[in-house]
């Protein structure tokens, strides 16, 4: 199911979304129906002159079972919801697929540096193209992301894969993604981290193996500064 | 002017015992808290046990029978108070108070010695937690002993002897914090 | 049991051990800082909407400021409205009055607490005026940012809101000592259990969860002062420590925190559409056994908070279990409130109008909950104004609707007079729609992917279009509309204090005891101890005239 607010550009894009659908689709079910007897009780049930009402304890069964079958209905929905969002959780924080690509990411306050791996494709070598503010990618290769901090609690997100981490100082902590779509997004910082949280944003830039590998060379060739 | 509110019990619980009870419960979750967070540390960070070894145990275990003996004065201070003997009453407090007097002496030999040879709450996790943890007890056991020492006064004139069951479950819990305490920071090496 | 004394204005007004002068202090102070946490809301919206432009009545809004405007914003409407106004106000004007008791069992230790509380009140206050200015680290405070200065840059701020919180936690628990041992020990002789009006079981609930939920963040803000001015390293990694910790501590407390201030407004929904149904509660017992149900999951639930933030991953799949399954017993409160409407003969006062509103907006606020439950959705939804439109569909009923229901329902006791009905219908209206114009729009944003505590979105390409931006503006400019319309509620409320019709002593023909005390109580609240016969909801009884049967009335009585 596409998205009408964002472009899906990674492979779980479309789970989260379906998953948020799936969500949708239930609790909607849920807020209409019961939104719809709230209000029509109150318009059924407005004080007429010389009226009574009724009076009800809730103990008898035939009024209980109107509140404990919705009850059970819950269950039910909550119980699908719960399975679906363990799958997307599942893929996307605790399985590690083989990768293509190996990418590091630093936050600190306030910008991100970017480490790519150079020519010889591994990362933590003497050719890494450290880069500020500007994740390169190949399209349709499956990257980890070594993600760090420098100072305080940041967060790498990046809305059109969907993907959300948060960076914690003192650790490195290891997830993946495999972008679908070329173009230039929005990186963002979604923890706050002081004065400077809204002044660093950053952009990924999925491109075609030819360009990313015209990239790599031009970042790689003598002579030519690396930021 | 007490309220009629005061006096009343529904329950049959005495009111006093009542809020004695919350004041425990919330200080235990507060060290439950406090001491929680030292043991993941600790899980993580099998390194504690070494700077654990600089503490002094043996002081540490004196201080543990002073409390437990402390706690068996102001058993026998509530005995007294039922029996509504107000001066016994006295007596025994006064030895409890003698008890978190002679803990806290103890535990300040404890801390110079340590700070002398350059374990400040600043060295690192382990003794942050230990002079945080620790002080915070000391400081449940001053504020103890200041309660108690008026209730004692009350005690001897014969007035509110209920009181003293009610400082007496204080203490105990006081007690109960360095029963977890003395394990945790000084005998887990 | 009640006494005619002359009290000096110092003893009567500032020095008072009353339950109910004790309550207004509470609920004065809280509406005074509702007026700073809404003052704070209108200017970082306004920056939000036009961004860079001076505001109003402010002027230019820094990143720092924004920061400190919507750190303080959170943590003033959680800690120092809704808590006081919700627990502590109603919780002592009502409890002694509806159990048969003439004051709170602990007199001086209440005054005390209101002490302590208007002290933490100052403390925050005073964060805003030092050098560095506020702290603005967000209300959730999460270290490194939070413990160091040369990350926070506002280190006597950070250190004085850290206080002020630990100072607001120590004067609710000992606040909580009198809710829960009054409630127990104070009821008037013929009260059982399941007599006491479920507003008091809910204050009580609330207080104990309270009680056992922040003894963990009060260590944690012992190891926050230390790390911001001695320099030790509970949450620092370089020494050792770990500011997932900090997270733990705080949410620990933090969920639990949600509930225990939706409780009271529950239980003051209750009491109205009980009311103003003439029905009785469908299934009183029902009702507690959901809060209790709600009460202990909701200490199971809190890392929902922290999936994307660096707990281990297979942690998130245990709590996005609880989470999600905290809505059965949520829904069957909801479900069994409605139910009471059933067969009703409702009238629509101004409180009822309230009342029904909490429940119709606290829906929209539950049901969002499940798309930031599940874990896999919260991946994105994480951090954006998803979370803030969810949570303002929960809190601004809990904190402003069942508030204000509560207000115009017991105005008539506290002041002895009406407030006017007709603008108190102009005030209904003129928040509710704007509030759901203001908040609408967030969900769109939020969806959209925009970010929290962000100060201006012109950086963010995606987040940048006029269509977003329209959207801000909405939602800003609704603010302003609803907040103008407040207006109307101070100008009722303190004009019908002095000037509003008197009442009576049961004007709206309920059965708690608090109407059978005079309007307004007098110190001691009831001539001589009322004794109870039944329980609070006895309406439209079949076989008796009348359709309401107060509590004290003895049953030979037709």
């Amino acid at each position: 199911m596409s998205n009408p607010f964002l472009v899906q550009a990674s492979t779980y894009a479309a789970d989260i979304d379906n998953l948020i659908a799936l969500v949708g689709v239930l609790v909607g079910f849920w807020f209409i129906l019961v939104e719809g007897a709230f209000f029509w009780l109150i318009f059924k049930f407005k004080a007429k002159k010389g009226g009574r009402a009724l009076y009800i304890d809730g103990t008898n069964k035939g009024h209980k079972k109107w509140v404990s079958i919705p009850h059970y209905l819950v269950l039910v929905c909550d119980i699908l919801i719960i399975v679906a969002a363990v799958r997307v959780w599942v893929d996307v924080k605790q399985t590690l697929p083989e990768p293509d690509g190996v990418v590091k990411i630093m936050g600190q306050q306030w910008q991100w540096t970017f480490t790519h791996p150079g020519p010889d494709n591994v990362i933590e070598t003497e050719d890494d193209i450290e880069v500020s503010d500007e994740l390169r990618l190949e399209i349709n290769k499956t990257y980890h992301y070594r993600l760090e901090s420098r100072d305080v609690m940041h967060s790498f997100s990046v809305p059109v894969f969907r993907l959300k981490q948060d960076a914690v100082p003192g650790r490195t902590i290891v997830g993946w993604f495999t972008p679908t779509k070329t173009g230039t997004y929005d990186i963002q910082c979604a923890e706050m981290c002081g004065i400077g949280h809204g002044l660093m944003p950053a952009r990924v830039i999925i491109e075609t193996p030819q360009e990313h590998a015209a990239w790599v060379a031009k970042m790689s060739a003598p002579r030519v500064a690396q930021k | 002017m007490k309220p009629v509110a005061t006096s009343r019990s529904v329950t049959g619980i005495p009111t006093g015992r009542l809020a004695v009870w919350w004041v425990v419960a919330s200080e235990i979750v507060i060290f439950g808290g406090l001491l929680g967070s030292y043991i993941m540390h600790r899980l993580g960070h099998p390194e504690f046990g070494d700077y654990a070894s600089h503490t002094n145990t043996a002081a540490g275990a004196f201080n543990t029978l002073v409390l437990l003996s402390s706690s068996l004065s102001v058993v026998l201070a509530h005995h007294a108070a039922e029996n509504k003997d107000g001066k016994k009453a006295f007596r025994y407090l006064w030895l409890t108070i003698l008890g978190g007097l002679t803990f806290l002496l103890v535990k300040s030999h404890e801390w110079s010695t340590e700070i002398s040879h350059g374990y400040t709450i600043t060295t690192n996790a382990f003794w942050s937690f230990y002079y945080t943890a620790a002080g915070l007890h000391g400081l449940h056991v001053i504020g103890g002993m200041v309660i108690m020492a008026i209730i004692s006064f009350e005690a001897r004139k014969g007035r509110n002897l209920q009181r003293v069951e009610l400082i007496g479950l204080y203490w105990h819990f006081v007690d109960l914090v360095w029963i977890f305490l003395f394990p945790l920071l000084y005998i887990a090496k | 049991m009640s006494h005619a004394e002359e009290q000096s204005f110092f003893h009567k007004y500032m020095w008072s051990t009353d339950h109910k002068m004790i309550g207004m202090q509470y609920l004065f102070t809280g509406m005074a800082m509702a007026l700073i946490g809404g003052f704070m809301a209108y200017v970082f919206r306004m920056q939000l909407a036009f961004p860079n432009i001076a505001v109003p009545g402010f002027g230019q809004v820094s990143p720092g400021q924004y920061n400190a405007l919507v750190t303080n914003h959170g943590s003033i409407m959680i800690f120092w409205v809704a808590m006081p106004v919700l627990i502590a106000a109603f919780g002592n004007y009502l409890i002694p009055l509806m159990i048969g008791a003439d004051d709170m069992v602990f007199p001086r230790l209440n005054r005390l607490s209101y002490q302590i509380f208007l002290l933490s009140a100052l403390v925050l206050i005073a964060s805003f005026f030092v050098e560095g200015g506020a702290f603005g680290g967000a209300w959730t405070a999460y270290p490194p940012l939070s413990a160091k200065s040369q990350y926070s840059l506002t280190p006597l701020g950070a250190t004085l809101w850290i206080t002020a919180v630990a100072l607001e936690f120590v004067a609710f628990l000992i606040g909580g000592i009198n809710f829960v041992t009054t409630a127990m020990n104070a009821r008037a002789p013929g009260m059982k259990m399941f007599d006491v009006p479920l507003v008091v079981w809910m204050i009580v609930i609330a207080s104990i969860m309270f009680m056992a939920s922040v003894g963990p963040l009060i260590a944690g803000a012992f190891m926050l002062i230390f790390d911001q001015t001695v320099g030790t390293g509970f949450f620092d990694p370089d020494k050792g420590g770990d500011p997932v910790l900090w997270q733990h501590l705080f949410w620990f407390f933090g969920h639990p925190e949600v509930y225990v201030v939706l409780l009271p407004a529950c239980g003051i929904v209750a009491e109205i559409i009980t009311v103003f149904s003439r029905k009785k509660m469908f299934g009183y017992k029902t009702v507690l056994y959901t809060t209790f149900a709600t009460g202990i999951l909701s200490f199971f639930v809190w890392a929902h908070h922290q999936f994307i933030s660096g707990i281990d991953p297979r942690m998130a799949n245990v709590f996005t279990v609880t989470t999600v399954l905290i809505s059965v017993p949520i829904a069957e409160m909801m479900f069994v409130y409605i139910a009471t409407l059933y067969g009703g003969q409702i009238t629509l006062s101004v409180p009822m109008l309230w009342a029904l509103a909490f429940i119709g907006e606290f829906l929209l606020g539950g049901v969002t909950g499940l798309f930031l439950g599940a874990s896999g959705a919260d991946i994105y939804f994480h951090d954006t104004y998803f979370v803030l439109a969810h949570f303002h569909y929960t809190f601004v009923p809990i904190a402003i609707i069942a508030v204000f229901a509560g207000l115009t329902y017991w105005f008539p006791k506290m002041f002895g007079r009406h407030m006017s009905e007709k603008l108190g219908k102009l005030h209904f209206w003129g928040t509710i729609i704007p509030f759901n114009m203001i908040f609408i729009p967030l969900f769109i944003l939020g969806a959209a992917g925009q970010h929290r505590r962000i100060y201006s979105y012109e950086h963010f390409p995606e987040l940048a279009t006029p269509a977003l931006q329209d959207l801000r503006v909405l939602a800003t400019m609704s603010l302003v509309v609803m907040l103008s319309c407040q207006i109307i509620f101070l100008y009722n409320f303190f004009s019908s204090t002095t000037g509003g019709k008197k009442a009576s002593r049961n004007p709206w023909k309920a059965n708690t005891l608090e109407w059978t005390a005079e309007s307004p109580p007098p110190h001691g609240n009831f001539p001589t101890l009322p004794s109870v016969y039944r329980g609070p909801y006895e309406y439209s009884v079949p076989g008796r005239e009348e359709d309401y049967w107060p509590q004290d009335q003895p049953a030979e009585t037709r």
